[in-house]
């Protein structure tokens, strides 16, 4: 067994927090400057620029890229050769504290969804496991916003149903986001398991890069036929017009039931931010 | 490119037409869900507002603490829709205009050309870059809402666009409607 002490967890999850909120994902950067090369209108091609010099000053200067900091979420992939030495809870939520209280970051966490109390911490966080062979520690942290967070939706499809109801969903849920979610967007996409995997998967999609496609065949023809019909809705960058409406379309996918075909989107802004560390 | 100043008169607003590319330079008020909550909450208790909306502008937007040394931290616009259905008893009172993102509803429009104000938009997600743009920022209502506290702040030439004009006229095409 190999040990490791919650307090290098708490760390880890403070510099992840603040990674994530201050510095732009390359592979989102370099997706906004080859969609910028792409734009032709004046009002697409100047709200590229803004959010492209908005990354640069946001990194320089050490200031959230976006004001929603988000609530945090939290993917753990714990070896089966590792023990966790410590409050491994406690770590996770006091390594989010810690991190918002620092970096100056919001605070947008109320404490209950009807009483609506600022905890002033923006935690507690949410947590996923995944017990994985090894023995090391994965840390990913996703602070999301939840301009586009609201635009998110599930649907549970036929089992019969063909790829292009998938594609009909999808292409309402981008529509019925428009310009509130701030595009251009990036879709993670769950697709089977059960109700709550298919939302789980759809958040994991948003981690990965969105330059590395599915490892399926005919879920990478899906992503490439999704990325290229979201596109020609023409909803554009901040909902104003234009060709880029989204930057990339993940899929993750699982075994489902004989009676169903679950299809999450979550949905997430141009400002999508995740941060990992393996430890 | 306009430059405007506030408080927005009425002659300003007229002025203006969506898809106009405006630098506002003044004071304008922030205020969110909670804030638009308690406000209205204020007015459906029949009791007066605790501040002047006549010819304000409301800014959807909760910022992230400041640094030390600055003013402001990462300062964009929230989305908008989420403030409609407090949004035509505040523009009655006399508010001049609104900054936020996104699409706003029918009943919004109605009232913004009833009383001939503007919506503006702010580009969503460049928060950072926004914060370069406020002098000042101070809480002036409601503090024990933390970040959706009631901000004064100051600004100069912080871009917009008209997003609906007072007549009315909307910026978003087609594509960018929500409703079909």
């Amino acid at each position: 067994m190999r040990e490791i002490n919650a307090s290098k967890i708490r760390e880890a999850v403070t510099e992840l927090c603040l990674r994530a909120n201050f510095e732009l994902r390359q592979d989102v950067l370099r997706a906004l400057r080859s969609a910028l090369k792409k734009e032709t209108g004046g009002r697409a091609r100047n709200i590229l620029k803004s959010i492209i010099e908005n990354a640069q000053l946001a990194k320089k200067k050490r200031i959230a890229i976006c004001q929603d900091t988000g609530l945090v979420s939290i993917f753990l992939e714990i070896g089966n050769d590792v023990a966790i030495k410590g409050d491994l809870e406690e770590a996770l939520h006091g390594g989010v504290e810690d991190a918002y209280k620092k970096g100056h970051l919001r605070k947008s966490v109320v404490d209950d969804s009807l009483m609506r109390k600022n905890t002033n911490t923006n935690t507690p966080c949410i947590i996923h496991v995944d017990i994985v062979k090894g023995d090391r520690l994965k840390v990913t942290v996703s602070p999301k916003g939840f301009g586009s967070e609201n635009k998110s939706a599930i649907k549970m499809l036929r089992p019969t149903a063909p790829a292009s109801e998938v594609t009909d969903f999808i292409l309402e849920v981008v529509k019925n986001a428009g310009a509130d979610a701030c595009p251009p967007l990036i879709l993670g996409i769950g697709m089977g398991g059960t109700f709550d995997h298919a939302a789980l998967l759809s958040k994991k999609a948003l981690l990965r890069s969105i330059e590395t496609r599915n490892t399926k065949k005919h879920f990478r023809m899906l992503e490439k036929d999704l990325l290229k019909a979201v596109n020609s809705l023409k909803i554009g960058p901040m909902g104003l017009g234009g060709k880029t409406t989204v930057l990339g379309v993940n899929i993750e996918e699982f075994p489902t039931h004989i009676a169903g075909l679950p299809v999450a989107v979550s949905v997430s802004c141009h400002a999508t931010r995740s941060a990992e560390k393996v430890l | 490119m306009i430059n405007i100043t506030t408080p927005l008169t009425e002659d300003v607003r007229k002025s203006l037409k969506a898809g106009d590319e405006v630098l506002l330079t003044g004071t304008i008020l922030t205020a969110r869900d909670a804030a638009h909550k308690r406000l209205c909450d204020t007015l459906n208790k029949g009791k007066a507002l605790p501040l002047n909306l006549k010819d304000a502008v409301i800014y959807y937007c909760g910022p992230t603490p400041a640094r030390p040394g600055r003013p402001i931290g990462s300062c964009g616009p929230t989305t908008s829709s989420r403030m409609d259905l407090f949004t035509p008893a505040l523009i009655s009172l006399g508010l001049g205009g609104m900054i936020g993102k996104g699409d706003r509803s029918d009943e919004v429009t109605k009232a913004i050309k009833k009383h001939r104000c503007v919506y503006f938009l702010a580009t969503g997600g460049i928060g950072a870059l926004l914060s370069t743009k406020v002098r000042s920022s101070k809480v002036i209502l409601y503090n024990d809402l933390g970040p959706e506290a009631i901000h004064k702040l100051e600004v100069k030439d912080f871009p917009l666009l008209v997003g609906i004009d007072s007549k009315g006229n909307n910026i978003y095409g087609k594509a960018g409607r929500k409703k079909e």
